[in-house]
């Protein structure tokens, strides 16, 4: 029994089934690389975190020049789509409250008069506080306006700027290089996780699994070929997902392209043991696709993905730590975009190995109590 | 609609036959205990989560403060920053000992206080007085500490600086239904509809895709029940299981993480209630058009789950979207629930937002049912 632990011609037949299970109807096929592809497209130009296209009511009550002069720049400004001028506080509310503008601009009677006499006009901005996010980012921008008017009333009056700012790796900021290699490792794991977490449970379902474990195959053999399918189809996405990232979206590279190929591979492997699990503890498929979307998407929230990591709880983030996105994120980013040394890389990979041989161990030791 | 040749048509709702068709749905839901984990587990994880980790509000971000002279004024600096809560900063005394913990993302940021710090206060020009470095990697972290240190220098300098001028013009914000900023007060009416997407589309698919796999859909079409009583009864447990989920996410939104409901409870379960059609009828479409659960899964992640986290503008804001997405977004019914979600947690009982949402989630899910039923019919011929 010992020394038949692996046979290659057993696990190659294993290998070829366990492919063709997946791929063989070409709807599956489609559907397993497809959509991910798809999604990665979109949710690039999705994710952002600009304001555009908004709307700003404005009620004003200076006839003077100075609200003319902040008129005519919020007319101009480029991320606004429309200015609504209303004429009373009480639309002013109306439009807040029915979430048909973003932030409202109520300016006084004596706001021009206030400043021509040397003082600070004070312009309320009244913002949605439905879209947080959003409605700080906009009062930032309405204070930029503001600061331009400020500029013209008083020539010279502006202090100098105390700071100089540079950020490395996307001098612009733009969200897009964050987003992409972000989503490389999302999609490629909700993919690996669904493919896996169904491939025991699918055989229990319809009976099979029984037939397997009967047949001369070993206990390591049936894991290892059942982690086969996704540890192809998720590298093969990730990689094509990294190449869209590069050749597509323009995002630079800059690291190592193997050591990110190896810390792929590692990471996938990582998502199948725990897709092998779940699979394993699974009588049926629906109670295998639920428990990986049970794990996969708290998994997504504490990874750094929607937001640092080091925001969250103490506790949180010890957990975070077992979590593979959260380390091949890092990878992934620093891959693409700070020319991540070596050692930097490998500090990441130790944790995605002992994830991995963690979980292939445990979902080892469920098949094989299921046996006795 | 009306189809004279099937002859269990004739009596389209038997409620006899409807009740047992319930009961025996309503067993086969709550018998697996998956279904429970994710009707009732799931959604509490969800609502921690974002209650305590998924915050947009950055603190104790790591940074470093570059002390390059050993000044007063830069000593009173440095002093600044070690005074913030939302900064954890450490002080070091040369800029080459913090860049490569930059690359390794040990650190989010660093400030510089050059070496001629004094001269350049001394001087009073346009020169900068400190430099900021961020890891531009993480652009919304990046942005907060540009932000968060440009305020503290500027605090600092406004401290000392005595004779500095008026500013002439003044913004002042008020933010309205939420007036402390916290995040998670919009992001937890969000998760609500999330957790709502999966019970309704991702399970709906799974348990009627599965009858398809195993052939017993055909042997229930066969039965003198009708089509819709067969639906009705698969759909009403679900429907039930989503209303119940979302009254106790509500709770736990409103009793332990103090999101406020300034809405009324009759508004959110109407809202509810008509989310539950476009959500039931796009994972009935799902099973129906590829009658296997791991295709069915497959579809209800890439077309249910991640538009409701990534298009329904829960965490990113539709407008800022390229116009072409902009229209994908609008068949998303997740859409118009997270924005009715947040006005009834965080702004009350406002029909105009509500009505036109409704209607949009009522038209999408009727489009949905009507596809469904059309593929049903064409799979049975």
């Amino acid at each position: 029994m010992f020394i038949s632990t692996f046979s290659f011609t057993r696990l190659r037949a294993q290998f070829i089934k366990e492919i063709l299970s997946v791929l063989r109807d070409p709807r599956s096929r489609m559907l397993v690389f497809l959509p991910p592809i798809l999604q990665l497209l979109i949710f690039a130009f999705a994710a952002t975190l600009e304001v555009r296209n908004i709307d700003v009511a404005i009620h004003n009550q200076d006839a003077g020049r100075w609200s003319h002069e902040l008129r005519q720049r919020l007319d101009s400004a480029r991320f606004i789509a429309r200015v609504r001028h209303v004429d009373s506080r009480h639309q002013l509310h109306e439009l807040i409250d029915r979430g048909e503008v973003i932030a409202a601009l109520a300016i006084p009677v004596d706001f021009s008069r206030t400043i021509a006499a040397g003082n600070s006009g004070r312009a309320q901005v009244l913002v949605d506080g439905r879209r947080s996010n959003s409605g700080q980012i906009t009062v930032g921008y309405l204070s930029t306006i503001l600061a331009d008017v400020g500029a013209e009333i008083m020539p010279d009056s502006q202090p100098p700027n105390p700071v100089a700012v540079r950020h490395w790796f996307n001098p612009n900021l733009t969200y897009r290089w964050f987003i992409v290699p972000g989503l490389t490792g999302i999609l490629a794991l909700f993919s690996a996780l669904l493919i896996t977490a169904l491939s025991i449970a699918r055989e229990r379902e319809l009976g099979t699994f029984d037939q397997l474990l009967v047949s001369p195959a070993s206990t390591p053999e049936i894991i290892l070929s059942k982690s086969l399918p996704a540890m192809v189809i998720g590298t093969l996405l990730g990689l094509f997902m990294i190449g869209a990232g590069v050749f597509l979206f323009g995002i630079p590279f800059t690291g190592s392209f193997a050591l990110l190929l190896g810390s792929l591979v590692l990471f996938i492997a990582s998502v199948v043991g725990i897709g092998l699990m779940i699979s394993a503890i699974s009588m049926t498929q629906q109670q295998a696709i639920l428990g990986a979307f049970a794990i996969g998407v708290p998994a997504v929230l504490m990874s750094g993905f929607a937001t640092p990591v080091e925001n969250m709880p103490v506790f949180l983030q010890w957990l975070a730590q077992a979590i593979p996105l959260t380390h091949f994120l890092t990878i992934v980013e620093g891959s693409f975009l700070k020319a991540m040394p070596p050692g930097d890389i490998l500090s990441k990979l130790w944790p995605l190995m002992a994830i991995t041989v963690a979980t292939l161990t445990m979902a080892t030791v469920f098949v094989r109590r299921r046996l006795q | 609609m009306n189809n004279p040749v099937q002859p269990a048509d004739l009596r389209r709702l038997d409620l006899r036959r409807l009740n047992a068709l319930v009961i025996k749905e309503s067993h086969q839901a709550l018998r697996d205990p998956s279904t429970l984990l994710i009707a009732f587990v799931l959604p509490v994880v969800l609502l921690l989560l974002f209650a305590s980790a998924v915050s947009l509000d950055a603190r104790n971000v790591r940074v470093a403060v570059v002390l390059e002279t050993p000044g007063a004024a830069a000593q009173s600096l440095a002093a600044a920053f070690s005074g913030t809560r939302f900064l954890d900063v450490q002080f070091v005394r040369d800029r080459r000992e913090v860049a490569d913990k930059l690359v390794s993302g040990e650190l989010r940021g660093y400030v510089v206080i050059p070496q001629d710090f004094e001269q350049r206060m001394a001087r009073r020009d346009s020169e900068p007085l400190v430099q900021i470095i961020t890891d531009g990697s993480y652009p919304n972290t990046a942005n907060y500490v540009e932000n968060y240190a440009r305020g503290v220098v500027q605090g600092w300098r406004a401290g000392l600086d005595i004779g500095a001028p008026v500013q002439s013009v003044l913004l002042e914000p008020r933010y309205w239904f939420n007036p402390e900023l916290e995040s998670r007060r919009a992001l937890i009416p969000g998760a609500i509809a999330i957790v709502m997407t999966i019970i309704g589309t991702m399970l709906t698919a799974l348990v009627v895709a599965r009858e398809w796999e195993r052939g017993t859909m055909e042997a229930v079409l066969s039965t003198p029940a009708s089509v819709i009583e067969i639906l009705t009864g698969k759909l009403l447990p679900y429907f039930a299981l989503g209303m119940l989920s979302t009254l106790g996410a509500a709770a736990l939104a409103v009793f332990v993480f103090g999101v406020p409901m300034r809405g009324s409870l009759p508004a959110l379960l109407l809202l509810s209630a008509v989310f539950m059609i476009p959500a039931l009828g796009q994972g009935l479409l799902i099973s129906a058009l590829v009658r296997n659960q791991f295709l069915a899964a497959q579809i209800a992640l890439f077309t249910g789950f991640l538009p409701a986290f990534m298009l329904s503008g829960f965490l990113y804001e539709i407008g800022a979207m390229p116009a072409p997405i902009r229209a994908i977004t609008l068949v998303v019914p997740a859409r118009y629930f997270v924005d009715s979600l947040k006005t009834v947690f965080l702004a009350g009982d406002i029909r105009p937002v509500f009505l036109p949402n409704l209607a949009a989630m009522a038209a999408i899910g009727a489009l949905f049912f009507m596809l469904a039923k059309r593929v049903t019919r064409k799979n049975l011929e």
